[in-house]
């Protein structure tokens, strides 16, 4: 297979144009190997929540920039996100998803050990390696290497493969204000995953899945069947005053709202492709008060604080390259990047540590009604992705666009707040997916080039 | 009040998976009693509908949703439509008390879904709680709990 972009840098510049992309970000195995090693690489991405993995010796497995990544506690009460590969032959040396390892990892294939920190602890009949080089070679001096940096943010694990580049801080700056949002929400500031995650297949690209987080123009073209007839049937029932609107009512009717809605919702990008809809309000403005709850809220930050907590409602937060949250029902969901066409998607929701349960239970009727393999909002959203990755195998037509509301002037390295129908956001991402795909590939030439 | 049979209960499951197959998903809705739950956990073995994920938690109104959606005019992931064809085990009386008002049947499923050219194989322990009401079996809480409850999945559109 001839490559056509590998070692060119300047032909997967040319991919992204202001307001349009190539088709081949969406199905090129070429382009795909390419964003795993330069963009998942050099970037933040989110592996899990430190309540995953509250005691030493937990761990918690994942695929990271499509390598096996395991997320382990140590003895010292510190998280570290380790490869999971032992440096012998290979193994992993967890596959289910979660467990405890004890005080040590064992290789199951030779008995190789290793703390729960990566360093090498041991390996049976030692002697072999006598007088061998054994010591200087990758295998005897890696253990279960860790990952290039680590950040815990308010127990949000995010890692960078890379050893050198971007800080954390500066990948996120402003946006960081939203998985604020979420932990403040909770009387004690803190959150704990409830339950297993959602895990859904997609056969299409990953960024498809990112690009429909700030899709405002879709909900009631592709959820009418679902949201429209759950209005329909509501609108038919017979009510008196003392009716209550059912809990999955005010989850789902939102998704019909007019354009108008999701034009005045707004929506901010910041830097380096992250943004979220809902400025001014969204889907989850209009949820019923939980008894007690702005109470607990108040006893805890005092009222104006208090209240300006809860006044936020964030929709959708994209923390690019590839997790989105939901702040006001604290939701997270993964795309994990498999294969050009192929992308799992794990929905997990979190406790607000100290707030009444009733949230929870929102929150995890939010998750199975909009976002289960058995959800019939989903299944509209899957059948459109998968549409479109097969779509986009037309020769005749190259080009996605990203146009709605574009200016020729604007600038995607400032924050901004706009119309909530922009593909703003969209164009921050792939600005953002350039940037650090080509500057990776560009520093990548210069080794090789200084070597 | 009318008592049912242990046969009436085994009936009423394969008749249920009939209903099914067949689309008569209308029908299906008039197999429930007023409070009602179809539940499919995420979790192995969960406890609790409420306080964690499930695949399914749904009421008289969810169901009715979904059902509505099936016949819709833009219901895009169905068109076209998919079918589905369930292969019981004989059900087992767990439970059959009409004191307490308790009956009980386990059903070992595999349940087959198609639409376009593709196709998958579920299976599953299958729980029906039944309640007499007016004289009448209607199902009071059906939890499907299945083997591969923690794989990824594509899209599940009909009814196990």
């Amino acid at each position: 297979m001839t490559m056509k972009y590998k070692d060119n840098p300047q032909a997967v510049a040319d991919l992204v144009r202001p307001a349009e992309v190539h088709r081949d970000l969406y199905i090129d195995d070429e382009v795909f190997a390419l964003e795993m090693k330069h963009l998942f690489a050099s970037t933040w991405v989110y592996v899990g929540h430190e309540s995953q993995v509250p005691n030493a010796g937990d761990y918690f497995a994942t695929d990271v920039a499509a390598q096996p990544i395991l997320l382990a506690r140590h003895t010292d009460g510190e998280v570290y996100v380790l490869h999971n590969r032992c440096p012998h032959k290979g193994t992993k040396i967890v596959i289910d998803r979660t467990g405890n390892t004890g005080k040590f990892f064992r290789c199951p294939y030779h008995a190789w050990s290793f703390r729960t920190n990566g360093k090498l602890l041991a390996i049976p009949l030692k002697k072999g390696y006598k007088d061998t080089g054994f010591e200087q070679s990758e295998a005897g001096q890696s253990g279960l290497p860790p990952v290039g940096a680590v950040k815990n943010y308010r127990g949000f694990i995010f890692v960078r493969m890379n050893q050198e580049g971007i800080s954390f801080e500066e990948f996120f700056g402003g946006s960081l204000s939203s998985l604020d949002n979420m932990v403040d929400r909770s009387p004690v500031g803190k959150l704990e995953v409830a339950g297993p995650p959602l895990r859904y297949m997609h056969n299409c690209n990953w960024k498809m899945l990112v690009d429909n987080q700030t899709d405002t123009c879709h909900p009631m073209v592709a959820h009418e069947s679902s949201a429209g007839t759950a209005v329909e049937i509501w609108e038919s029932i017979e009510k008196d005053e003392n009716t209550k609107t059912p809990m999955a009512m005010e989850v789902i009717a939102p998704f019909m709202s007019p354009y108008e809605f999701f034009e005045d919702m707004g929506i901010r990008t910041w830097p380096n492709g992250h943004g979220h809809t809902g400025v001014h309000h969204s889907i989850h403005s209009d949820y019923s008060a939980i008894p007690g709850y702005l109470e607990m809220m108040v006893e805890a930050y005092g009222e104006e604080r208090a209240k300006a907590i809860l006044g936020e409602n964030r929709h959708n937060t994209v923390y690019f390259p590839n997790i989105m949250i939901k702040g006001p029902i604290q939701q997270l969901r993964v795309f994990i990047p498999l294969a050009a066409n192929k992308t799992l998607v794990e929905s997990y929701i979190f406790r607000l540590v100290d707030a009444p349960d009733m949230l929870l239970e929102r929150t995890a009727m939010y998750n199975r009604l909009i976002n289960a393999p058995t959800s019939i909002v989903g299944h509209d959203d899957l059948e459109m992705y998968e549409r479109a990755q097969e779509g986009l195998h037309s020769q005749e037509l190259e080009w996605v666009n990203v146009q709605r509301l574009y200016d020729a002037d604007e600038n995607l390295d400032e924050e901004a707040v706009e119309n909530g129908t922009t593909e703003r956001q969209m164009r921050n991402q792939f600005h953002a997916w350039k940037k650090f795909v080509v500057a990776s590939m560009e520093a990548e030439a210069r080794d090789l080039t200084d070597a | 009040m009318t008592l049912p049979t242990r046969d009436d209960l085994i009936d009423f499951v394969y008749h249920e998976a009939r209903v099914i197959d067949e689309g008569r998903f209308d029908e299906w809705l008039e197999l429930w009693g007023s409070d009602s739950y179809y539940w499919m956990p995420l979790d192995y073995q969960q406890d609790n509908p409420k306080n964690m994920t499930s695949l399914m938690y749904e009421d008289a109104f969810l169901r009715k949703l979904r059902v509505e959606r099936l016949n819709g005019l833009r219901t895009f992931s169905q068109k076209p439509k998919s079918r589905c064809s369930h292969v019981l085990n004989r059900p087992s009386i767990e439970a059959f008390d009409p004191k307490a008002g308790q009956f009980i049947t386990r059903t070992a499923v595999h349940y087959v879904e198609t639409r376009l050219d593709d196709q998958f194989l579920l299976t599953a322990t299958v729980h029906h709680h039944f309640e007499m009401a007016e004289d009448e079996l209607k199902i009071k809480l059906k939890r499907v709990d299945l083997l591969n409850c923690d794989a990824a999945f594509g899209n599940i559109q009909l009814f196990i």
